[in-house]
């Protein structure tokens, strides 16, 4: 069993709505993520999964509960790519890790946009600027890695060639990893766990432990308690 | 640039310079119809601008009062930068300066000039101190409309991303606040050499301020005109000279 490392407990999480009253968005959620754990989070749009994400990366800090164990590096995949539009899509990448430059381009080149090096954020299409996003993500080797949509406005044959890209790097090394995305084939090749968000305020209704890959090579959901 | 926009370009540089030319023309014309010393032409004060020029009275002048403008301007962004930057992201800091700011900016320059020259004597620090005083306040308001709207997200990603302090500044909150430095400059210099001449005026011995005050007790026309010729010369070399390749270097991401 592995050891437990990040403790997620959300009393009470809230935005302004419309009119004066605010909405709550999380209440008493609860979650543990195991060390080296791939969990899929998933659920209707506006549930609150990019919150969570952004409340377990440190930069949501407005809400009542805690958030313990997070290791880090920290390697994230925002909803938007977040690059700096005025650096080139290689420096973008290089001051995520300081020190290890050369490690930048190869990175790249293993999202598919080696060429593109040069080239700002503004000439690059939005399936190209996600990717230098999840190159810079990859690239800081994270203890916590946090991906929000990985696939979304990638074509087909890209998006594929993503998927590989996770599968074969946490084959090398398995960061402890919360998964934010819609594509539950994928998610049960690769995720340890699945939990389904249902809101608001978001509740967790299902999480179900998936069973590593059988013989046959297919995977298998497993209703029950957290795969920990 | 397409060959039809090249085109275009040289049709209006050749438009541009036929209007100068005609400008100085009529100006030439209207010179020898009124045939009087207050009123000269642009042959005479080109030849009273070369005189000086020769002399080395022009230059000499020029370069110090460049020198006040670019010790004001400097001060001034500085600590204007340093202050706006506090008030855009603090609403305490802004709540703080924001009285001053509204003082200083309407302060006429000619009284922070005189209360200046009074309690500091007529001495150059005492001159760049007024200058920068007077311009403090229009770099503060500018810089506090950028600093107000630097990118969250961006901010989040680096620090999620643990970017140096020194890289925060260097390739988050500059290159977002670079437009607002480049207005400051621009509306700062256009400022900034005019207060600098109005003080020499009112306490200097030396600078083209001075100079002007000079051939104003002659009515000296000529060498009045010589000396706003040549300073409008310097800060149209120093638009396209600096200003402009800056700003194209600053925001060459966006092309």
């Amino acid at each position: 069993m592995a050891t437990l490392m990040l403790r997620i407990r959300i009393e009470e999480k809230t935005f302004p709505g419309d009119d004066d009253q605010r909405r709550t968005i999380f209440r008493a959620l609860s979650l543990d993520i195991a060390d080296g754990q791939v969990c899929v989070l998933t659920g209707a749009s506006g549930v609150g999964k990019s919150t969570l994400l952004s409340i377990v990366s440190g930069a949501d800090s407005e809400f009542r509960g805690s958030v313990s164990g997070r290791a880090r590096p920290i390697g994230m995949l925002f909803q938007t790519p977040r690059l700096l539009p005025w650096l080139t899509a290689l420096r973008n990448v290089e001051l995520a890790i300081p020190g290890h430059a050369p490690d930048a381009a190869r990175w790249l080149a293993a999202v598919g946009l080696k060429g593109h090096e040069q080239d700002y954020p503004q000439r690059l299409s939005g399936g190209m600027a996600r990717r230098v996003a999840l190159a810079r993500a990859l690239a800081v080797e994270p203890a916590l890695l946090l991906l929000d949509e990985p696939f979304a406005s990638l074509d087909e044959a890209t998006a594929q060639a993503m998927r590989n890209l996770l599968r074969d790097s946490f084959a090398k090394r398995r960061p402890t990893t919360l998964l934010v995305t819609h594509d539950l084939a994928f998610a049960s090749s690769l995720g340890d766990r699945v939990i389904v968000l249902e809101g608001p305020p978001a509740r967790i209704v299902r999480d179900v432990a998936i069973s590593r890959r059988d013989d046959a090579g297919s995977a298998r959901f497993k209703l029950g308690s957290p795969a920990q | 640039m397409t060959e039809v926009s090249a085109i275009s370009t040289n049709i209006q540089r050749w438009q541009s310079a036929a209007a100068l030319l005609a400008m100085v023309l009529a100006w030439q014309v209207a010179a020898s119809v009124a045939a009087d010393r207050l009123f000269p032409g642009p042959v005479q004060v080109v030849s009273v601008l070369l005189n000086e020029a020769v002399r080395g009275e022009l230059l000499y002048h020029l370069g110090i009062s460049l020198a006040r403008v670019a010790a004001s301007l400097g001060a001034a962004i500085l600590i204007g930068a340093a202050l706006g930057y506090a008030a855009g992201r603090s609403r305490r800091a802004d709540i703080w300066m924001r009285p001053w700011i509204v003082l200083l900016l309407n302060m006429p320059a000619l009284i922070t000039v005189i209360l200046i020259y009074i309690w500091l004597g007529l001495a150059d620090t005492a001159l760049v101190l007024a200058v920068t005083l007077n311009k403090i306040p229009n770099v503060v308001v500018t810089i506090r409309e950028g600093a107000g709207r630097l990118d969250k997200d961006l901010a989040e990603m680096a620090e999620l991303y643990r970017f140096s302090r020194a890289a925060m500044l260097r390739y988050v909150v500059l290159p977002q606040l670079a437009p607002f430095f480049l207005v400051t400059l621009r509306n700062g210099l256009a400022l900034t050499w005019k207060i600098v001449l109005l003080a020499e005026l009112l306490g200097r011995s030396n600078g083209v301020g001075f100079q002007l005050q000079v051939y104003f007790q002659n009515f000296d026309v000529a060498h009045i005109l010589a000396y706003a010729i040549s300073f409008g010369v310097v800060m149209l070399a120093i638009e396209y000279g600096l200003l402009v390749p800056l700003e194209r270097r600053l925001l060459e991401w966006r092309r």
